[in-house]
Formats: C-alpha cells, structure tokens, sequence
C-alpha cells in the first residue's frame, strides 16, 4: 500500500496508512490483513479490543473474546482431564485472591449452564455435580484486627451468595481447626508448631501443608470429591524454580500437573494454562470483586523466587508460560490423574474419554512412599529404615520418613527437640508417619478393583 | 544459617582440622573454621576424590586444559598440575586457549595465559575465532548487536576446543566450570526451555559420543573457593570480566543464585546436598 505520510521514505511502510486509518468508524469489512490489528479484536475482528493477553500487542482482545478465551482454557482443563463429572461435588478452595476468585466464577458458570441443560432436559438421569467453597482463615497467624478479618468474610459471603442459583455452601474455617481441639488451645498449638521452625521459608511452607491438610478435613467431612485449586501459570512458575532450589526436584512434577489424586480427595488445577496477568485482567473487565487479604509479604525463598519471576516475565510476558512448560516434559507421577470412574452414572462417554486420554502408568512414575508432612513422593533410597521401624508404631521416626527438604527447613535440628515437635503436629502428618511405609492405599486399590467382592473391603 | 562457631581456646580461634595453627579462614562450602595449610589439603583432596569416584582420567591420557586465563582455568591448572605429580596420574597436560577477538578483554587474558604456560609449565596451544572462522566477537557483535551474544561465542567455542583438542592430539579436554557455573545453567536451560540441555548439563563428562570427550572437575566446586584458593595462594589469573557479559541472561540466573545464597546457605556437611549439586534432582526423562 502506499503510504501517506511525507516523512516515510522506505517502501512498503504501512505505518502512515495504520495512522491514518484510526479516526475512521470500526466497520464489520474485515480491512488489510496485519494492518488493522490496531483497531480491532484480533479473534472476532468485529469489536473494539479493550484489553491485552500477554502477547502484547499481538493479542488485543475485545471483552467477550477475551473471557471466552480465558473460559476456554479452562474449560478444557476440566473435559481433558475428566475433573468434573455430574456425580462430583466440588470443592472451591477460596482465598479471596484474583486467581481463586476467577475459578469460583468459572465453576459457577460451568455449574449454572449444566443446571440449565438439566432443567431443560426431559431426561433427568445426569445429576448436576455441586459446588461448595472454602476458606481457610489464617488471621491467627497474622496480626491483623478482627474487624478486618470480619469484614473480609463478609465480603467473602456476599459473593458465594451472589453466584445463586446453584447455592453454594460456605465454610468458614479457621487453619487452627487442623488440629482436632479447637478454639484457644487449637491457636496456642500453632503458635508453639510454627515457632519451633526456625527456618522463615520452612514456616511458609509449613503452613501451606496444614492448608491442604485442612482443605481435605473440610471436603472429607462434607462429602466432597474434588478440591478445586485456582493455580495458575504464574503460581506454577514460582513452584518450578523454588523446588528445585529447594532440593525437591524428585518430586516437583507431583506438584504441578492438572490433577493429584495422592491425596484422599483429588486435587486440581484446571486454571493451570491461565496467566495471572490475564485473570488479574478479567477480574478488573467482569468486575469480579477480590479481596484482599494481605497476609504480608513472602519472605523467605519463596518471596525471592516471586519477585524473580516477575523481573523475568517482565523482560518477556511469555517467560511464565515457558518454565511451565519445560517442567511439564517431567514424567509425572502415576497419581497424576482421576481416580478411574466406576461409577455408572457417569456417562460411558466420559469414562472412556478419561481412560483414553489420562496417564498410562507405564508413562509415569510410581511411589510407595510419602514425606509424612509435605506429601512428597520419596525415591526408595530415602526410606531404609521403614522396615526396621515396622513393629515401633509408638515412636514413629519422623527424622528418617521425612523428605530431605523438609528435614532442614522444617523439623528441628536438635535431635531432643523432635519429640515434642512430634507431639505439635496435626494428628494426620502422625499417622502418615507411622504408616509411611504402607504407602498409599486407594491407589494400590484401584489397580486390583476389578478383582475385588466389596466386602473383602472390611479386611483391610 | 550459619554453623554454630566452634567453641574458641583461650582468644585464638584453631583450624578445626588440625587443631595447631591459627584459623586463617572460614570454609564458603562448610563454614568451618581452618588454616591455610588445611584448607589447601583439603580442597585439593576433594578434587583428587571428584576425578578418582567419577573416573574421569586415565593413565597416559593427553589431556587439553581450557584456558581463558581467568581464575576456574588458572586454578584448575595448577590443581591439576599438582595431583597429577602428587598422585601419578600419568597425564600430559596441555593449555588450550581460544582468542575470541574481544578488545580490551580477551586480548589481556591471552597474556595472562601466556604466564602461565611459563609458571607451570605446561605447552600453550592459542585457536582463534579470526582463524578457524574469519569473524572476531567484536565483529559478530556489531552485526547482531548486544543481545543474545554469548550464544553465538559459546558455540563457537566449543568448535574451538575440539578444533585445537584435535590438533594438539588430546584424548580429553577438562574445563574449569564450577558449581555455581552449573546451578546457573540449570536455571537458565528451565527459564529458556531448553529441554535437550537441561538433560545434560549436570553431567561431570559431556561428549562422550562425539569427537572429544569433555569434563569438569570442578563441578562440586564452590566459586568462592576457587577464589580463595586462587587468593591465598598468590595465583596469576586475570579477573576481568566479559565486555559483553552485562548484557547476558545469564546474569538473571546470577543475581538470583546470589540472592538466594544469602536466605539461605547449607553448608555441606549438614546436608548431602548444595544447592547446585541439588539441582541434579530435576530429573529429565
């Protein structure tokens, strides 16, 4: 095209044309291939973009196609990996934060339009899965003023409440209700529990271990049978380059896959593709209310490794997406994928979708064993002395059932101190201890189901 | 983090090792405290038992040293010049030195090498980037500019040493890379993708397969200790850096090793392993 512009002296320059094209109207006329991505949505080419994904400005998006696009993902996310099938109950971990504030409209979303399907159909056979949310209230560990806290859970509830029809159910639950007492005596043992860690990253984590362990007491005791994480891109990054400076890089792809079904209740991640950038966008476009707990900075390597990640997506936006990809070529674990379904009211459909497409375990790795308190998958070497510790179920050697990450930063390094650590932690963490060596029971189950009348069950 | 001091006799702080002279040092890799005499035992012996566990040499092996005159391939020289005497290693070592054509570095690196050939006596080989590929740094520099540099020179290097490795008839080149050295690779082949690297870049021996075999035996090697060894023994290197390294993503990778070094810092007889060594875990299938 010719170009207009006096100044301009190199040929093909399109620059003086993309100038003089702005103050003309939109119109649906799709106009000259590159040169109009200025002015309109490079997905639908017919609305105005208002935002950019992290392409920059190879991806201005107009509001809908960007949501959709967001949706997608994470709608894919679900189907792939079979996360969500009519007889679940799922379980939206809720932290108030942009990323889990996004999930929770999905879920809903997704809820509402099969609750819709489901009204409309004659055949009532597919239930509609249900949704529930959680959130873990940590002011014991912060000092933060109860009016805070109390307007926060406010806010929290008000939104639960909003995203009806399907109602939700709200759980409230306060971190210290990880151990079985509860109130006073509950908050002074965690206290006692993240004071006897020295370590600043070690506490962190710590307490994000009793997190999960909480989320799973909350879906178990309420018959949920997924935990929905709001994980995104970005929070994977920082998990990839923490572990592996923190020495946990055995069992890193554990961690950062769609689905971790180690755990009773199946754990996933179905915002795993979406940058944070993108949600932070959404929420801001949709008006999706968060809020804002500021548990304090992440000091520690965990802060460290935030605040790194961030200067690197700010030198290339696609940086996140990379370190994300390049640990996922790590062979995951053989619980890195839904429980098979036997259920029948799950459509035959869906159950040969997830066979198909899920993990087959001679593409994964197994494991028997697992740390007792971060619930890391452990290489054998690390467990010699299970055997010999079969017959003392009274003292469970912690020490040695432990990974090596959290041998430094978390359990004490005094030898005389461990005991009474022992006798601070969560009742769940003990018995994994003790049992350590018994592995993980569901998945052994899974392998011989078949074979299995259910009340040889009992004999277990 | 750091180790809880030894108990002190009488205001003199003793060598924890042999408990005679006066410490002169505290250990980067373990924090104890130690003279000069045992840190310089100590130190070499820990390389003695690298080459020893992984094999890296055999007898009457012709064995190119990579030498940029800097303190890794000046230290590793000398090191290996020493075991090499003291345990009979039965090697003929070389010096190999590759002159990429950066002004106001390189060539005054080059001298530095120069020296050394003299002080250890060991034969210098000089492979240019002028000769092998008729292209300088410098030039190469003002045709792509300053980003993504060290990409074009590390390949090219490498050619280098295996060109002049052929020429000087070796059966082996060792190089001075460190543990820090390879915690940032790590890092960096994670950041960048780099999945066929990441695979391989922990490995003490690399090349196996093609025309020369490469290793490193100061892979569990803390930098600082180089420098101090380097230091306390009064070596010639020179300690300049690239002109153009400033500009290297590799500097990202740096920056936050040494941020993370400070949080948190394991000293190696607490753990089995550093945070370098750790990253050998990241398994790559």
């Amino acid at each position: 095209m010719a170009c207009n512009s006096s100044t301009c002296n190199s040929s093909g320059c399109y620059k003086g044309y993309v100038e003089e094209e702005q103050p003309k109207p939109n119109t649906k006329a799709a106009v000259n291939g590159g040169n109009s991505c200025q002015n309109l949505c490079v997905k639908c080419k017919v609305n105005e973009p208002v935002c950019c994904g992290i392409g920059g400005e190879n991806s201005r998006f107009c509001k809908d196609c960007f949501k959709n696009n967001l949706y997608g993902k994470f709608k894919q996310a679900v189907t792939y990996n079979a996360m969500i099938t009519p007889p679940d109950k799922v379980l939206v971990a809720f932290s108030g934060g942009p990323s889990s504030r996004v999930v929770l409209q999905f879920v809903h979303e997704m809820q509402y339009k099969a609750q819709k399907n489901y009204d409309a159909n004659k055949d009532k056979s597919l239930p509609v899965f249900g949704v529930g949310v959680a959130f873990i209230d940590e002011s014991s560990t912060h000092s933060f003023t109860s009016q805070h806290i109390e307007k926060a859970i406010e806010d929290i509830r008000l939104i639960v409440s909003n995203l009806a029809p399907p109602s939700k159910e709200l759980f409230v639950v306060p971190i210290e209700s990880i151990f079985s007492s509860d109130g006073i005596d509950g908050k002074e043992r965690l206290k006692e529990l993240l004071d006897a860690v020295s370590d600043v990253t070690g506490k962190e984590d710590l307490l994000s271990h009793l997190r999960i362990l909480l989320l799973q007491k909350i879906a178990s005791e309420n018959g949920y049978t997924r935990i929905v994480l709001g994980s995104c891109t970005s929070r994977i990054a920082c998990h990839v380059i923490s572990a592996t400076v923190k020495g946990q890089g055995y069992s890193l792809s554990a961690d950062i896959q769609y689905v971790d079904s180690r755990w009773e209740i199946p754990v996933v991640l179905p915002l795993r593709d979406c940058p944070a950038q993108e949600l932070n966008t959404l929420c801001s476009l949709d008006g999706l209310k968060i809020v804002e707990l500021l548990n304090g900075p992440c000091s520690g390597i965990n802060g460290l490794v935030s605040s790194f990640v961030k200067v690197l997506q700010e030198e290339n936006p696609s940086r996140e997406c990379t370190i994300v990809r390049t640990a996922g070529k790590l062979t995951p674990f053989h619980f890195n994928r839904v429980p098979e379904i036997h259920d029948s009211n799950v459509p035959s459909a869906t159950r040969r979708h997830q066979k198909r497409y899920t993990l087959k375990p001679n593409g994964s790795l197994s494991s028997d064993s697992f740390c007792p308190i971060c619930n890391s998958p452990l290489k054998k070497s690390n467990f010699p002395s299970s055997l010999r510790s079969h017959g003392s179920q009274q003292n469970p050697d912690l020490f040695a059932s432990a990974c090596s990450s959290c041998q430094f930063q978390i359990l004490p390094k005094d030898p005389s101190l461990m005991e009474e650590f022992l006798s601070l932690l969560p009742q769940q963490m003990i018995t994994k201890a003790k049992h350590g060596d018994q592995g993980n029971f569901s998945l052994l189950r899974e392998q011989i189901q078949e074979f299995l009348f259910s009340d040889g069950e009992n004999e277990i | 983090m750091e180790a809880d001091s030894k108990p002190k006799k009488s205001g003199a702080r003793l060598c924890c090792v042999c408990n005679q002279n006066r410490a002169a040092l505290k250990r980067p890799k373990t924090l104890e405290q130690i003279c000069r005499e045992c840190f310089y035992a100590v130190f070499e012996e820990e390389i003695h038992q690298v080459i020893l566990e992984n094999q890296l040499f055999k007898p009457g092996e012709r064995i190119a040293i990579g030498a940029s005159g800097g303190k890794d391939s000046t230290v590793l020289a000398y090191v290996l010049s020493e075991l090499n005497r003291r345990h009979n290693y039965g090697l003929d070592l070389f010096l190999l030195s590759v002159d990429e054509g950066i002004t106001g570095y390189r060539d005054d690196s080059l001298e530095t090498v120069k020296r050394n050939e003299l002080q250890y006596g060991l034969p210098l080989k000089i492979v240019s980037y002028k000769d092998l590929y008729g292209w300088t740094m410098d030039e190469i520099v003002k045709m792509i500019g300053l980003k993504n540099n060290c990409t074009f020179c590390g390949v090219f290097r490498r050619q280098a040493l295996d060109r002049g490795a052929a020429l000087l008839k070796v059966d082996k080149v060792a190089t001075g890379h460190n543990a820090d050295d390879i915690a940032e690779t790590v890092l960096l082949n994670i950041l960048r993708g780099d999945i066929a690297r990441l695979s391989r870049c922990t490995s003490i021996i690399t090349g196996e397969d093609g025309p020369i075999p490469r290793c490193k035996p100061f892979k569990y090697t803390y930098e600082k200790e180089i420098v101090m060894y380097a230091y306390f023994k009064k070596l010639d290197y020179f300690s300049t850096e690239c002109i153009y390294s400033p500009n290297a993503y590799r500097g990202f990778a740096r920056e936050f090793i040494k941020d993370l070094e400070r949080i948190r810092f394991i000293p190696l007889c607490s753990c089995s392993s550093l945070t370098s060594v750790k990253f050998e875990n990241f398994v790559v299938e």
